[in-house]
Order: structure tokens, then sequence, then C-alpha cells
């Protein structure tokens, strides 16, 4: 697959990008499949069929590792190397370090999703890899920091383009986020305690947790959209100067909220309401995001009749915008109270990671494709479909979630005349029932969706003309 | 010495300090970015950077899949 080498006319190292498009869209498969699969556990759960690695526990931190750390990062490795040299118009830094990210990426989230399948885990959520692999994975980031920041060095742009300034926040965040939740105490090759303890440990986690939607989820992927946005409009963003208020104001405000996670914990109430209040006022910077990404397509709103792309693109914005909303208002803690510990919760993760996140990236996907191989897209009407599967998949997860998390969170919290509880658990679980079906069935068509984008894409690379790879290039190279 | 230090560990002191810090930081953004008229055009002049490397009178560089055969091999 490696071709760059023997086309030295090429200015760009295309190779690491296609290599990690692909196993973004094989991760992507497998996470959400399996994701499909426990979907299907909570609704009939004989799927467990009495088999430890089968079980909802052992697969659940299998589901959104894939989906996240591998779908999610290769996705953004390849789009990052992709963005910084055309953005930099400078040859990737490093190509051997750069495949030492790809490897090392790879072969880190696979051997973690094998340690949970076995039952080795660090019990926390989003951060599952035992000590050995979060060093492992530690070398492979400061890799990845290395080669970005001296591709950027060897820049033939004086200015830095903003997707860059969002992609190495990410990559800064996701450091340090990644190594002070870690701290840890071995006791074994496959098992540590965390060296903080109480509330401490619970604030630190959530301080991890919820920066990794801030920074690998949201910052990252919005250094996606104002590169792609604009390159699939075929018109600049709307606004520069916004963009970098979004990126200040952002990348400050977003640290702090963590602390919504633990409304009516032992967490102590001034911290409650600080990360309360700062996920309010991060309604702002995101929805000036939003808007501007939206608004690049000002006075060219007919592409998204004739452009399936854009429709990706654009959709994907509104998601952010609504997942974005959502969020804020589920972190005051009047209603934090009905949605905490409820299936609203999850409802609300996945209109951000299917809706704004696989969207966004699916759009970028299907732009680098035919740029990447140098072919036309097999099939335009299958983006279509890949489009409305998608859409109509989220719509019908959401609103599901909604339905099951709400209720669950109004039985759980009802009495009778007589101040006992008016529900037992049991009858939440059984309320539960139809709506987990519905999103058992949504979670199938957004993977049915993405059945038909892998179909799209393996079409679109056997048919391209590998003998006109040498046009990738855009310029001769300058670096 | 340092005893000075101890006045930033009171939360009653770092609360308000850090609002300062952080909010004069913000509207020290705002001005930069919003106020200098030929500021603002050299700032709203880096959205186009995606699209200096497409070929001349191009504007997506890319767009071999729409009309694949009227692509020129760069630098051939």
């Amino acid at each position: 697959m490696s071709q760059s080498s023997a086309l030295p006319a090429e200015q760009y190292n295309y190779s690491i990008v296609r290599r990690f498009t692909i196993m973004a869209m094989v991760w992507a498969v497998l996470g959400m499949s399996v994701g499909v699969y426990i979907a299907s556990e909570l609704a009939w759960p004989f799927l467990n069929f009495d088999i430890p690695q089968l079980t909802f526990g052992r697969l659940r931190p299998t589901h959104t590792t894939m989906v996240i750390f591998g779908f999610g990062g290769s996705a953004l490795f390849a789009t990052s190397y992709y963005v910084v040299q055309r953005t930099s118009q400078a040859r990737l830094a490093f190509p051997w370090l750069a495949e030492f990210t790809f490897w090392g990426w790879t072969g880190g989230v696979a051997l973690g999703v094998l340690s949970y399948v076995f039952g080795i885990t660090q019990g926390r959520e989003y951060a599952e890899f035992e000590w050995p692999l979060d060093i492992a994975i530690t070398l492979v980031w400061v890799s990845y920091f290395v080669v970005y920041v001296e591709t950027l060095r060897r820049r033939n742009q004086p200015h830095i383009y903003v997707a860059n300034w969002f992609y190495l926040a990410f990559i800064v965040a996701v450091a340090l986020l990644h190594i002070f939740n870690n701290l840890a105490v071995p006791v074994s090759l496959t098992k540590s305690y965390s060296l903080f303890a109480g509330v401490q440990d619970a604030m630190t986690q959530w301080w991890y947790g919820h920066n990794a939607v801030g920074f690998f989820l949201t910052a990252a992927f919005l250094g996606m959209m104002y590169y792609f946005v604009p390159k699939q409009a075929g018109r600049p963003i709307y606004s520069y100067r916004l963009s970098i208020i979004h990126f200040w104001a952002l990348i400050f405000l977003y640290m702090w909220v963590g602390g919504h996670h633990l409304h009516w914990t032992a967490l102590p109430d001034w911290v409650s309401t600080l990360a309360a209040t700062f996920s309010v006022i991060l309604l702002m910077p995101s929805w000036g995001g939003m808007i501007n990404g939206i608004m690049t397509l000002s006075g060219a709103w007919d592409k998204l009749r004739s452009d399936p792309v854009m429709l990706f693109l654009i959709t994907s914005l509104s998601f952010y915008g609504m997942s974005t909303f959502e969020g804020p208002l589920m972190s005051l803690k009047s209603v934090n109270a009905l949605s905490h510990y409820t299936d609203w919760t999850v409802g609300h993760v996945h209109s951000g990671a299917l809706g704004w996140v696989a969207m966004v990236s699916f759009g970028s996907f299907y732009h680098l494709i035919p740029r990447l191989w140098n072919a036309r897209m097999y099939s335009q009407s299958l983006i279509y479909v890949h489009f409305w599967l998608a859409t109509i998949g989220i719509v019908l997860y959401i609103t599901s979630m909604w339905v099951a998390g709400i209720g669950q969170g109004l039985m759980l919290r009802s009495f009778d005349d007589y101040g006992n509880l008016a529900y037992t658990f049991i009858e939440t679980v059984e309320f539960m029932h139809t709506p987990y079906v519905w999103r058992a069935l949504g979670g199938a068509f957004f993977v049915t969706g993405v059945l038909i984008m892998v179909y799209n894409m393996a079409m679109t690379i056997a048919r391209r003309q590998p003998a006109t790879e040498a046009e990738l290039s855009a310029k001769p190279a300058q670096a | 010495m340092f005893d000075w230090l101890m006045w930033f560990t009171r939360m009653d002191n770092s609360k308000p300090l850090a609002l300062i810090l952080f909010f004069g930081a913000f509207c020290g953004v705002l001005i930069y970015v919003f106020t200098d008229k030929r500021r603002a055009q050299r700032l709203e002049s880096y959205k186009n950077i995606p699209f200096d490397d497409d070929e001349p009178g191009r504007p997506d560089a890319s767009l071999a899949e729409i009309h694949p055969q009227s692509r020129k091999v760069n630098g051939q």
C-alpha cells in the first residue's frame, strides 16, 4: 500500500494518511457492530450466552475503545497528517516516526481491546488500558506530537492555519489528560491501583473523562471541520476572526467542566456549581463554531441539494449544535438530578458521537478518498444511501434514549401518597425494553450505512488509476 | 519570605483574581481580533490558506473525481 517512496514527485506523504483512513473504517465496522450487539444484549439478555467474554461489562469498553480510539483516533491521525501537510505546504516530518505512530496506535488499540475481553481493565471509563499499554500509548503520542510540531516548523506558510491550532491543542491536552489520569501503582503486569483515592480519584477521572470529550471528540474534530467544510464547499470559512475567538474560548472553558459528571456526590458543592457554570458558558463558543461552519455555505446553500458530502458535513454541525445545547442543559444540577444514571446520558453521548464525530469523519473521508487514491467515487448514490441510513439511525437512537432515560428518571423519583417509591427497579427495566429495541434498530441502521461506505470505498480503490498517482501532488516539493 | 504566597491559597482571593486574569485575557483577545482594520484584513486573509496549494485558476485542486481526465501531472 505504501506508494509514496516509489513516487519521488509526490510532495505529500499520503501513504500514512491512507493507512489510517483504512484502519479508521476497519475500527468503525468492528466497534459499531459490537455496539449494536451490546445494545441487543440489553434488549435481549440471552445474547450474553453465559460466556464471560461476551457479557455487556466486557464488551462495552471494547465498543467504546474501538469507536473512540480506533475509529475516532485513526480518523484524527489521518486527517491531521493530511491537513498539516496541505496547509503548511510541507511534507510530513520524520516519516519513520509517523510509521511508528500508525503501528503503535493500531497495535495499542488492538491489544487494549483484547485485554478487556479477557477482563484486564483499570475500571476507569474511557481509560481502561492497564499500565503497560498506557506507557506504550504515551510513547506513540509523544511521537505524534514531534511529527506534528516539526511539520509545522518546516511549513512554507507564514501563518499556521486555525485547523492546526485545534489539532495541536488536542494533542497537547490529551497527553496531559492521559498521563495524569493514569498515574497508578502497578502490582503486576496486568494490575495497578490508582494513585488517587476517594473523591479526588473521581474528580481526576472526570476531569479526564469530559476533557476526552472536549479535546479528543470536539476540538480535534473541529480542526477537521475547519479544513474540510471550506474545501468541500469550495469557499473559505465564514469568519477567520470568529474561529480565533472560538478556539481560545473553547480551549479555556472545556478544562473546567468535568465536575458536572459528579453532581450530587461527595464532590464539594462549589466545584459542582463551577463546573455547571462553565458548562453553560461553553454553549457560546460551541455555537459560535457551529455557526461559523454552517455559514461557510452562505450564498451556496444549493450545494446541499447537489452534494451528499456537504450533507454529511453540515448535518454533523447541526448535531454538534444540538448536543452542545443538550450538554449544558444536562449539566444543570436540577436537570442532572433527573438525567444522571439514566439512558438520557447515553443518548446525549451518541448524538455527539454519531451525529457530530462520525458524520464529520465520514464527510471528510468522502472528500479525502478520491484525492488519496486519485479516483472518482464509485457511487454518489451510495453516499446518499449512507447519509439517510446514518441520519435515520441517529434519530431512532437518540429519541429512544430520551424516552428510556427521561421515563426511567421520572419513574425512579416517583412517590406514592404515603412516601413510598411508586415503582420498583425491575418495573423501570421492563419499561425500557421497547426503547432498547428501537435503539438497537437505530444502531443497526447506522452500521448498515458504514458497511455501504466501506463497499463504496473498496470499489473506489479497486477502480483507481495507479499510473496517475503522482497527480496527487499539488506542487513540486519545496520542503 | 514566601508568606505572601499564602494569600493565593485562600479561595476568597484566588477566585476573583483568576476571574480578573482570565476575563482580562479574553477581552484582550477580543480587542486584538476585532479592532484594527488592517489587522482584521490580515487575519481574514488567512482563511484562504486551505486553497493556497490548489492549482492556479481552480478553487479546488482535487476535483479529479469529477473530471479525472482534465488533470495535469504536476511538474511533468
